[in-house]
Parts: C-alpha cells; structure tokens; sequence
C-alpha cells in the first residue's frame, strides 16, 4: 500500500537501522507529566539511541516540546510542574532530586525555537557556558569559540567580527551562533526545539545540514512540526499524540510503514 | 459636526492643547526665573536726581533703579505729604541707594513726580564692599597712611592699582586663615581627641604623652608662625584707603581691604558691561557668599547639594536594586509580596517632612548616638555621627527614593525575555550566575531610569533636610584636603534651602532677591546637569544591551 510519504523524492537514502542495533542514551519509563491538574504526558515509555537524530512529530500540543524539556529538566521552571517516573541519561536518573540541574544541563545541551543570543559579543556567546565553568585562559577560550564556531558551520562568516554584538546577525546565523553555544561545553545530548521554524528555507537547509553533520558527535533530539523536515534529517521519529508516544521507530518505516492507525493519519495529512 | 467628533479631531486637539500648555508652562518658569535672576548682575545705570518733596529742601539722589510701580496718590497722601496739582495715580520707582553705613537702608521708594534734573554722570562709581553693602557716590582721593597720594580725576588709575594689590594680599590671607590655619585647628583637634582616647583606654602613658606634646608644640610653633605672617599681611592690606563721597556732600573713608571691586555703571561701554557681566556671574558660581548670604557666590550650596545627591545615589542603587531582584526574582508571588508591592508604592508617597522627622530620630539620635559611643568615645560630649550632617542627609534621602528605585528595577527585570533567561540556564548556568551575568546588565537602562527619577526627586528635596544635616552657612565643604579628605558627619549647604534661606530669612530681602531667582535657576541647572549625566549613561547602556 502507498502512504503518500514518497522518501526519496526528500532526497534520503534508505538506512537499514534498528533500534535493537542501537546503544540507547535516554531512557524514560513510565514518564507522566502534570501542569497543575491537567495530565500532559501520560506513561511515556522511549529508549532514545546514542549519536543519531531522534525526531519528534505531531500536531500542536501534543507534548512534544514538553517531552524535550523533560530531559534537561527545563520543565523545573514552571511552578505548578509535577512529573512522575524515571528519565536515566547514559545510566543516571535525572529526576533524582538530589541530582546537580546545573551539571546535568551542561551535559544535556538545547537549543531553543527562536533564536536566543544574549545581548554581547559572538565571542561571549560562544563562551559563555566555559565561562561559567571558570575557565579564564584565553588561549582555551580562543581555541574552544573557534572550534564551535566551525562546528556549528559558522566560523567563516564571523571570523573577522567576532567581537561585535551577537544581535547584527541575521536569524538563520543566530540560531547557528546558538548551536555553537550549546556545542562549546562539549554536551553528550543536543536537544534542539523546532530549532528552524523561526527561519527562512536557505537557513533552514543549513540548520539541517549541520544537525547532520553533529550527528557523528552527538544524540541529537529534535522537535519538528514539519515532516518533511523529520524525514529528511532523523534516523528515528516518535509520533506523539495527545500527550502519549503513539510510535517510535526507525523513520523510514515509520513514514513507509507506519504500525499505528493514528501515525498514518498524521502523515498522510489526514488531520493535524 | 457629529462627524467632526466622530473623527478623533477634537481629542487630537484636546491632547496637543494639553501639551502646549504644560509646554509653555515650563517654557514661562524657567523664563522669569533666568530673566529675573540673571538680570541681577548686568551693570545697570546709576542716576542722580534732586528729590524734593514739597515744603522740603531739595536732595540729592544717587541710585539704580530696581523696580517701579503705580500707586494710588492716597496712599502718599496718608504719610503727610501734599499731594496738589498730581495725578491720582503716580508711579513710584524702589531704587537702591546703597551706603547702608550711612543712609540706614539699601532701598527706598522714591516718587517719580518729585524727582528733578534726572542725571548719568559719567563719574558715579559702585563700590562693592564686602561689608555694608554696595557704596554709590564720587570717588575724592587715594590715601596712603597719612599721605594723599591721588586726588580727583586721578585716583581712580591709582585705585585700581592699589586695589589689584589688595585683592592679592586679601586671597593670601584667605588661603592662610581658611585653608592652612584651619587645617592646623584640624589636626589640633584630632590630637586632643587621641590624648583624650589614650585617656578613656587608660593607656596613656608618659611617652605617649610626651609624643603628643611634642606633635602639639610643632603644631603649635607653626601656627604662631603663619599668625606672625597673617599680621604682616594685615598691615600690608590696611596701608591703602580710599576716600569716597556719598549723594549728601559726607565723605566716607574706606579701607582697600574692604572693596571686592569698582567700577563706573555709566561710563562703561557694552563690552566692558559684558565683562563684568560675567565676572559677577562666575563669581556667582564659584564664590563663597558674603553678608549672610545675599552677596557673593553660592558654591558651597552647589557642592553641598551635588555631593548630598551623589552620596544618596550610592547607597540608594544597590539598596533598590538588591531588593527588586528579591521580590521579583526570589520572592515567592503571593499576597505577601503583594503587600510589600504596594507599600513599596506608597512610600513614594509619604510627605517628606516625615522623611525628616524618622531621619532626624533614627538616624541621627539613634544610629549616630550609637555610633559615638561605640567609635568616638574620646569625643562625648560633643557628637561626631550624633548630629545633622551629610551622611544622615544622603541616607534619609535614600530612603525616600529607594520606592523609584525598586519600581523601576522591577519593571526592567519583567522585560527581559523568557527566551533569554531559558539560553542561560540551558548552558548550565544556575540562577544567579543567570541573574548575575545576563539579566541583571540588560536590567541596568531601567536601573538608570530609577535612578534618574531618585536623583530629580532628591536633588529639589528641601523639607527632610533642614531636620538632618542642611545650615544656613557652613564654615567648612564636607570634603577637602584633611585626611580622611571626606568629612560624612559635617553639615552642609544646598540650593533648595539656600533659595528659602536668602528670600525669606535674609535680613535685607531686597537685595536677596533676586539671588532668589538666580539660585532657582542654578538649582535647576544641576538638576538638568545630573540627569543629562544619567540620561547620556543610559542611552549607552540601552544601546549595548538593546534585545
């Protein structure tokens, strides 16, 4: 049977990957979630696998970006948050009360919708998370902005400015100045917030080619309500729907094959 | 005309009316008050004029004129004067005579209609002295101890000669007996109050107090040298004086070290009024004042009022900002911080003669007692802290302000965007490095803003201040060259307090004036200055921080 979801008109390849192949960095188990009274993620079970992009997709609302800030504990912001069961990073609960916010959000790195560069230079964008770290040789820093900074497909087009405000960048250039941030404490997770819905189509194909290019170095997550972008750079994609996983699994079969009802819904366009 | 309103052109019209009026409100104030107060000093013409009431003899007047009315004649008539053949209403001019040494008063109402043969002779000079007032008459010879040694037309070469001298002599005495004899009366005092500590501690042993002594002795043998020297230069300063005849034929002799300058009001040409113009003017601004205030210059109020204002901003800032950051950041929201909120508010609206009265209780009784007991024992019975001065000023004023301070704070803290606070901590910040390090620089523009609004509400702030710490005439700035060069516990001047102090405690309220007007006017200019200062910092900081 056809789905409508023709892949390789995307431009992919087809992978032969299966989660059981996988080492597995996130692991929720029995992940719910309350905003007050109100339920927003009910019994979420997922095994995310280390160094490869894991994608997001639903219709609005449906608790996916709710998802994402459950692993770096972003959701600790909101009073009236209350989550249940467990969320283990590479072997360590995360919800354990006792667990250093600050430590654990060095290691899970994020990125945000819009871009958020603070009011200063490139450079102190860039280093602000070593900064914080203490560190104070300029040599290091100098050597770190760099780095990140060509990782995050950016050095080229700031190198010869990289000490005026961080706001004269376009928005494409901003979101990659962010990437570089989040990328210059060395995180083992990259969380990225439908990191180009913000951007125009040029921007949003480099953003792309560089989340495929962090992959070799990186778990990425990414939350996106395009699906063609999910296609395009995930190598598994969770369909959530109304606060619950419907499915996870290796993208192609999910938008080739899906097992759910409701996924093939979604992707055939039939509502969302 | 339903559809004239119905179009928004009459609340158009409405708000630009509103504007132009306050506008033109603000525009007319600062008007009168330049007009009038620097009026004061422009080199206005003396006239002479025979005054002659009738069945009296003939007078001759010497003056400027101040100010003129129209007046009812009755009112002449009811003080005994005949009053045939006038009109019923007479203009009457207020002239200023001068000579208060001799003529009793500096001012009195003159009746134009009796005033005849209205002459500018070129040769009335204006002495300003630095008693008695302003002299007015003819110059008639220089004299050097019994010698003459001008007379007539040639004295007045020879007396601005003789007076540059004086004037010279007089800025050396005032350096002696100010700067360098007040500075040995300084550490005199210090001295007493450590003999007086060693005393209380009882640890006064003899050498301590040999080595006092002798530090008492230098001290001592310093002072009689520069007395020695000050008397040379007062018999210096008295060899030369000047004679000097009034609008009555009487002769006055006055000393040169008694004339702040002269000059000739009617012979003076443009350029030379200009000259003097601005000569009285700087004199004004950084001259100390004279005659109980109402001659002279008003620096120590500026100082005084500049310091005062820049001391409170120190402590008020971090003060409000400290506890904006609390309540908007830490606090937990509810009915409790609600409350503060609004009794925060509230207190911008406090009279601030209550300001006063906790200042003078708190502060000054309380705190400063305690802190004389506790510190400058050797002092008691004469307070230290335990009295007004500019420290308790400051802090009082703080107080006052820290509502704007906090109000604004806040304001800018609930600005900066969500987006920006999520980029910190997702880096691993926590929340005071995210405070400390980005939300607190974008927060300062409206820091500054509070701080502007603090600075224009304390630097026109009177009331609380004559209860903590303002005089009427401060013999020392509450900083200089004595260690510990910052004098906190001393009194001060300030404009706002100076204006009510001149214009309604002055004993000769017409001089005093238009030093009124002019003050104001000063007073406003530093307010202008300190938030043009404040404005200019903001925008730099608005434009690095802009998101």
């Amino acid at each position: 049977m056809t789905h409508g979801f023709d892949l390789e008109a995307l431009g992919r390849a087809r992978s032969h990957l299966s989660l059981r192949n996988e080492n597995i960095c996130i692991e929720a188990r029995d992940l719910q979630l309350f905003y007050g009274d109100k339920q927003a993620l009910h019994n979420i079970n997922m095994r995310i696998p280390e160094k490869r992009v894991s994608a997001f997709i639903g219709p609005s609302g449906c608790g996916k970006s709710t998802l994402l800030r459950c692993f770096n504990r972003m959701n600790d912001l909101v009073e009236t948050c209350r989550i249940e069961g467990q969320i283990e990073i590479n072997g360590t609960n995360i919800n354990n009360k006792a667990l250093d916010v600050a430590e654990l959000r060095q290691k899970v790195g994020m990125v945000f919708q819009k871009p958020n560069p603070f009011p200063k230079s490139i450079y102190e964008n860039v280093a602000y998370g070593l900064r914080l770290q203490g560190v104070k040789s300029r040599r290091i820093l100098d050597e770190v902005v760099e780095k990140s900074l060509r990782g995050a497909a950016l050095w080229d087009e700031v190198k010869d400015r990289l000490h005026d405000s961080a706001l004269g960048l376009s928005g494409g250039q901003q979101q990659r100045l962010v990437i570089a941030r989040a990328i210059a404490i060395e995180p083992e997770v990259l969380l990225l917030d439908e990191p180009a819905s913000a951007l125009d189509p040029i921007s949003t194909l480099k953003i792309e080619e560089l989340i495929n290019d962090l992959k070799s170095k990186y778990t990425i997550v990414i939350v996106t309500h395009n699906m063609q972008q999910a296609a395009r750079v995930s190598d598994y994609t969770a369909f959530m729907y109304m606060g619950e996983l419907i499915e996870f699994g290796d993208t192609d079969s999910l938008f080739t094959n899906p097992k759910k009802k409701q996924t093939e819904d979604y992707i055939t366009g039939r509502y969302g | 005309m339903r559809k004239w309103f119905k179009s928004g052109d009459p609340w158009v019209w409405l708000n630009a009316a509103a504007v132009s009026v306050s506008l033109i409100v603000v525009l007319g104030l600062i008007m009168l008050i330049a007009v009038r107060g620097f009026g004061h000093f422009w080199a206005t013409p003396v006239f002479q004029a025979e005054y002659q009431l009738p069945g009296t003899e003939a007078v001759l007047v010497i003056g400027e004129v101040h100010e003129s009315e129209v007046v009812s004649v009755d009112r002449l008539k009811n003080t005994g004067v005949n009053v045939e053949g006038l009109d019923p209403r007479i203009e009457r001019q207020l002239v200023k005579v001068g000579n208060r040494d001799l003529l009793g008063s500096d001012f009195r109402w003159v009746p134009v209609p009796f005033l005849k043969n209205i002459q500018y002779p070129e040769n009335i000079v204006v002495i300003e002295r630095r008693e008695w007032g302003n002299f007015f008459g003819f110059l008639v010879a220089l004299k050097r101890g019994q010698d003459t040694i001008a007379q007539g037309d040639a004295t007045k070469e020879h007396l601005a000669v003789a007076l540059e001298r004086a004037q010279e002599l007089h800025k050396q005495i005032r350096v002696i007996e100010k700067s360098e004899i007040g500075s040995i009366n300084y550490s005199m005092e210090r001295l007493r109050l450590q003999r007086r500590g060693y005393e209380l501690e009882k640890e006064l042993t003899p050498e301590i107090e040999q080595k006092l002594a002798q530090e008492r002795s230098a001290l001592e043998s310093e002072y009689q040298g520069l007395q020695k020297r000050l008397n040379e230069l007062y018999t210096e300063i008295k060899r030369d004086v000047l004679v000097a005849k009034i609008s009555d034929g009487r002769e006055l002799n006055i000393p040169l070290a008694q004339i702040v300058r002269f000059y000739e009001p009617n012979a003076m040409g443009l350029f030379s009024k200009l000259a003097h113009y601005i000569e009285k003017l700087v004199e004004f601004v950084f001259d100390e004042p004279r005659e109980s205030n109402t001659e002279g210059g008003i620096f120590p109020a500026i100082f005084g009022t500049v310091m005062m204002v820049i001391i409170m901003a120190i402590i008020v800032t971090p003060f409000g900002v400290v506890a904006a950051v609390y309540l908007s950041e830490y606090a937990k929201q509810g009915f409790l911080t609600r409350v503060i909120r609004i009794a925060v508010n509230n207190l911008a609206g406090v009279p601030s003669i209550v300001y006063g009265v906790f200042g003078l209780g708190f502060f000054v009784y309380f705190l400063g007692g305690s802190l004389d007991q506790l510190f400058f024992p050797e002092a008691l019975p004469s307070p230290t802290f335990g009295t007004p001065g500019i420290l308790w000023s400051s802090l009082t004023l703080a107080i006052l302000t820290v509502p704007v301070v906090i109000v604004a704070t806040e304001e800018g803290l609930s600005r900066v965007p969500k987006a920006i606070r999520e980029g910190s901590l997702a880096l691993g910040a926590t929340k005071a490095e995210t405070l400390w390090r980005t939300v607190l620089p974008m927060t300062t523009p409206a820091m500054m803003t509070g701080l502007i609004l603090a600075v224009a509400r304390a630097a026109g702030e009177v009331a609380p201040l004559m209860l903590v710490g303002v005089v009427k005439l401060a013999p020392t700035l509450p900083m200089d060259g004595d260690f510990p060069f910052l004098h906190l516990d001393r009194k001060f001047m300030h404009l706002g307090f100076h204006i009510y102090d001149v214009g309604f405690q002055s004993p000769n309220v017409e001089a005093a004036r238009p030093l009124v007007y002019a003050t104001a006017l000063l007073l406003v200019a530093v307010i202008i200055v300190l938030n043009l200062a404040a404005i200019y910092f903001r925008n730099r900081l608005r434009e690095k921080y802009r998101s």
